[in-house]
């Protein structure tokens, strides 16, 4: 494989936890697949007792995959699926934790909330939404980056090329979401908007020149033959994107962890809550270790 | 704009304010007079008016005065406040009037000049509808020299052929009642066929002025012929003699009592939403496409409402007829109603004794004539053309606000809108679901000058507010494409709105266009009808329910001799020859457009990218050729998009010598380097360079095209077919010469 590339791997050990659902075997040679382009070990967890039966059926399917080998450890933990999972990815020194996902929330779940996007939440690692796992692989081609100022943008940049990189996209985007108050200006009249666009444009140039640099820091090997694009959108943080993401029906959207949320900022819906609630791809959400 | 300019132009504007003045005149007297208050009272109001919102409003050609939709308020605040005693009803419902100018100022502080936006447009129209019957009905008997008398404007409605018959039995007996009645009648008329007499000294004067002559006129006509005016003198306005006698203050004795709060609540809301929607509306007929401000406007109302309620007026509010006037007769800036105020302080000042020969009746036809017009049949027509369920909000809306009150009717018009769109999409969750998110998503597109909308969701008067905030940042000089494919219902209201803008963006040189309302079924074939995805049914039939787009590649098509059509066409399996469709199924294909010059065909493609997804559907607007001569495949994108699948299918990525722009923006690749690089000369490179593209491909026999990565608006539509002829073109030229050298 890539050396100097997969010398950077900020996703050493993944953990997925598995259920025995109807989209188990998709699920399963969905990570395999991952582990063996991010170089990285993989590590299944059930929550729940360990029969032999069971058994049988995740090492049929783990041996009919791509790479087989790139699955290290077995764990078979019976209790809340919740707190285990949570418990799990500090015990086991996770990196990069994988969840599969339903993309559209209904209302009860998205007040009540799954188990998912309950640890998306709370995790202190990085985690991985899949939305639609297949069996054969569809090609990751477009990923959609949030390049909003954060202390750990840099990080975020970082896992985000390497994803990308790995999994072979050609194009990036980077999206700068610009809050509309930092334009500072309430357009009532043609004056005001004349006031307001060149405002903009300035706010554009400073983001730009700042993602910019930010990438040019990264290692060449995570940019190179990836065609980067900035695009600056003015609008709601965390929904543009997301938007955004649709409309370009990107393979991957990098965000960001959010700094916390709580139940208030479901019912005012704002940030990663917005993505969470419709997810238009999957979706990787990086924290730093 | 400069001083100079200013000055330059005061003569225009003053001559506008003084055509203006004319029509201000017999309006404000008859709706003071309608209101039940000393006529008086509405000269004050557009006086008051006309100075205080020149000098702090935020809009440009408006003129502000008395409106007509709180008339039928004011009377019922004046008769009950009093109880009875109808000039301390008077001096309430003024009380009412400067606390609704205090309300509509802090409106206007609190920047709630979107007030108007939350209304479905056909519920506004209803409640507007709701106004005019009852101010025609409440008229008519007046008009007639009858007595007004009271009860619910609907019944009396039913009872309209009652006054006439009235009418015509007392007046044979009652002199006065016979001359006042005819003199209303005469003045009806007069306003009603006012547009077609076509004399241009005629058409100097407007028709309600024409209206007040004819009545001063015969009153000389008796005066002259030594006789006494058969009309009775209370049937006559009375105005005072002096400017001190015109000045009443109001009585805040009841400012503790509901009654009063309710009155005045009503009149700063019913009065900013009609000043709103007047704004909007004048904005639209400026000239100079000038964007009024309209939170500072209703500040300025507010202040001037206030002052107008203190001075004994009636609530001031922006009026479109007016303001209309205004525009035609050239004003350009806000001194010409200044003006308009003026010239009303000039004409009571001195010609009181004058306007006191007119009698109430020919005031009373200026508001049946204008009752008439807002409640006009044709109105419904409209409404039942755009769908079933318009005109049944608007009816409902009139008749509920008939029976009950403005506030109330249009609040259940609202209602009963949001409860059509539920059963229209049968999917209440869509909206409560949604009702607070972002559901607008604003860019400017890389590499063009052009901005993106896409609306998600739902989009109608609920969060139509969203999408209007987004438009007005843009700037109405820039390319805009509103798309409206992740959008699952569409309303009346938001469609109205958007061709709103398609026609001020025009003006201003700017461009809007709407993509992905093609498959969305449609209540009516009309322009601004309900759109919703849910309703698939309708898909069959979607050549009769053409959505502006559509219209426009129709009328395009048959400009430039191509041929069009909108149905559903069986998939081309050639399609699958290219490798751009090589792993996306082709779910539909529609709005087929052939060009006879490059043989090109246009079409709408859906497709699905990987499976499992179903609604996840990605449209394309694609041109394909078929090649007369076959030319070596290849494959040309801007972002290497299908590079692994080339890989896969053993191409490489080719680089042409001597264009180095053109392989660092061009991934481009093929089985056949040698004979690719041979087709790939300075013209077809130069062409490719100069026109956007984002991908082309050729199979061999066959070329596909696409612009962009999306559906594209007709102007782009037109521009990718130019594209296909020039590519044709320069192809033919390429293998001649080729041919050439080979024959060499």
């Amino acid at each position: 494989m890539n050396q100097s590339l997969h010398q950077y791997n900020p996703f050493k050990r993944m953990l997925f936890g598995f259920a025995f659902s109807p989209s188990l075997e998709s699920n399963l040679h969905e990570v395999v697949r991952l582990a063996e382009f991010f170089d990285s070990e993989l590590i299944l967890l059930h929550v729940g007792e360990k029969t032999k039966e069971k058994q049988k059926k995740v090492n049929s399917i783990v041996a009919a995959t791509a790479a087989p080998s790139r699955v290290s450890e077995y764990h078979w933990i019976p209790g809340d699926p919740y707190t285990t999972l949570l418990d799990s990815t500090e015990s086991l020194s996770i990196d990069l934790l994988v969840l599969g996902a339903v993309q559209h929330e209904s209302l009860f779940r998205f007040y009540v909330g799954s188990v998912a996007r309950k640890l998306t939440r709370s995790v202190k690692c990085s985690v991985l939404l899949l939305i639609k796992p297949a069996v054969e692989r569809v090609a990751c081609k477009h990923v959609v980056v949030s390049g909003f100022k954060t202390s750990t943008l840099p990080n975020t940049l970082f896992q985000a090329f390497y994803s990308a990189q790995c999994l072979g996209a050609n194009k990036a985007t980077v999206v700068e979401e610009i809050a509309n108050k930092s334009v500072k200006v309430s357009i009532d009249d043609d004056r005001s908007l004349i006031r307001s666009l060149r405002k903009k444009r300035v706010l554009e140039a400073e983001v730009d020149r700042r993602v910019a640099e930010l990438i040019d820091q990264l290692p060449a090997a995570l940019t190179d033959s990836i065609s980067i694009q900035k695009q600056a959108i003015f609008g709601k943080r965390g929904y543009s994107i997301g938007h955004y993401a649709e409309v370009t029906r990107a393979d991957l959207l990098v965000m960001d962890a959010p700094v916390k949320t709580s139940l208030l900022s479901r019912v005012i819906t704002r940030d990663i809550e917005f993505i969470l609630s419709d997810l238009p791809s999957d979706l990787l959400i990086c924290r730093a270790k | 704009m400069t001083r100079n300019q200013f000055i330059s132009s005061l003569p225009k504007n003053l001559f506008a304010g003084f055509v203006v003045s004319l029509i201000a005149l017999p309006l404000g007297l008859s709706l003071a007079v309608a209101s039940g208050m000393p006529a008086t009272a509405g000269i004050v109001s557009a006086v008051v008016g006309g100075v205080v919102v020149s000098l702090l409003g935020g809009s440009y050609v408006t003129i502000s005065g008395p409106g007509y939709s709180l008339v039928v308020v004011l009377l019922t605040a004046v008769t009950t406040l009093g109880g009875g005693d109808l000039f301390l009803g008077y001096t309430h419902t003024l009380a009412a009037i400067m606390i609704a100018g205090v309300l509509i100022t802090l409106l206007g502080v609190l920047r709630m000049g979107k007030l108007a936006e939350f209304f479905p447009a056909s519920a506004i129209e209803g409640m507007l509808a709701a106004i005019g019957l009852s101010l025609l009905v409440k008229q008519f008997p007046i008009m007639l020299g009858l007595e007004a008398g009271s009860g619910n404007p609907l019944i009396k409605l039913f009872k309209l052929p009652l006054v006439v018959t009235e009418f015509v039995q007392s007046a044979p007996e009652s002199a006065s009642a016979l001359a006042a009645g005819l003199l209303g009648i005469v003045s009806l008329v007069i306003l009603l066929f006012n547009s077609s007499i076509r004399n241009r000294y005629y058409q100097q004067i407007p028709s309600p002025m024409w209206v007040i002559l004819l009545a001063v006129g015969y009153s000389y006509y008796c005066q002259l012929r030594g006789v006494e005016s058969p009309i009775r003198p209370d049937l006559f306005i009375q105005l005072p003699d002096s400017v001190e006698s015109m000045i009443y203050h109001p009585n805040f004795d009841l400012i503790n009592s509901w009654g009063l709060w309710s009155v005045a609540i009503t009149i700063a809301v019913i009065g900013s939403v009609e000043s709103l929607l007047s704004i909007k509306a004048v904005d639209n007929l400026d000239p100079q496409r000038r964007r009024s401000n309209a939170n500072k406007d209703l500040r300025a109302l507010g202040v001037a409402t206030a002052i107008s309620g203190f001075l004994g007026g009636l609530n001031v509010v922006t009026v479109i007829s007016r303001s209309s006037v205004n525009v035609t007769q050239q004003a350009n800036n806000r001194s010409s109603n200044f003006f308009h105020g003026v010239f009303l302080l000039l004409f009571i000042l001195f010609f009181s004794k004058l306007l006191n020969r007119v009698p109430l009746s020919a005031l009373a036809a200026i508001l049946v004539y204008t009752g008439y017009k807002l409640a006009h049949p044709l109105k419904l027509v409209a409404a039942a053309k755009v769908g079933k369920e318009q005109l049944l909000i608007l009816v409902a809306t009139s008749l509920i606000t008939l029976s009950t009150n403005i506030i109330t009717g249009i609040f259940l018009g609202t209602l009963i809108t949001l409860l059509s769109h539920f059963v229209i999409t049968k999917r209440p969750l869509l909206f409560l679901l949604h009702l607070f998110q972002p559901n607008v998503l604003a860019f400017k597109e890389k590499d063009t000058d052009s901005y993106y909308v896409s609306v998600k969701y739902f989009c109608s008067f609920l969060n139509l507010f969203k999408l209007k905030s987004k438009l007005d940042a843009i700037g109405a000089t820039k390319t805009v494409v509103i798309d409206f494919s992740l959008c699952e219902f569409v309303d009346h209201s938001a469609m109205q709105t958007v061709e709103n803008y398609i026609a001020s963006f025009e003006k201003k040189g700017g461009k809007v266009s709407t993509i992905g309302l093609d498959l969305h079924g449609a209540s009516s074939s009309h322009p601004f009808a309900v759109r919703n995805l849910a309703t698939e049914s309708t898909l069959g039939s979607i050549e009769k329910l053409f959505s502006r787009r559509q219209e426009n590649l129709s009328k395009m098509s048959k400009e430039y001799g191509w041929e069009y059509c909108a149905k559903n066409q069986p998939i081309d399996p050639s399609l699958y020859q290219f490798l751009f469709f090589e792993t996306k199924p082709i779910v539909q294909v529609y709005n087929t457009l052939v060009d006879p010059v490059s043989n090109g065909v246009v079409q709408d493609i859906v497709f699905n990218e990987g499976e499992f997804i179903a609604r996840e559907s990605a449209r394309v607007t694609a041109l394909t050729i078929k090649l007369e001569s076959s030319i070596p495949s290849f494959v040309l994108d801007k972002e290497g998009l299908l590079d692994r699948l080339n890989a896969i299918a053993g191409f490489g990525d080719l680089t042409v010598e001597g264009h180095n722009y053109f392989n660092r923006k061009f991934h481009l690749s093929g089985s056949q380097p040698d004979k690719i690089r041979g087709l790939f000369n300075k013209e077809l490179i130069f062409l490719i360079e100069s026109s956007p593209i984002y991908l082309i491909e050729s199979s061999g026999s066959e070329l596909l095209i696409l612009k962009k990565d999306r559906l594209l608006s007709p102007t782009e539509v037109k521009a990718l077919v130019y594209f296909g002829r020039e590519l044709i073109e320069t192809l033919a030229c390429n293998s001649i010469s080729s041919n050439r050298e080979i024959s060499n």
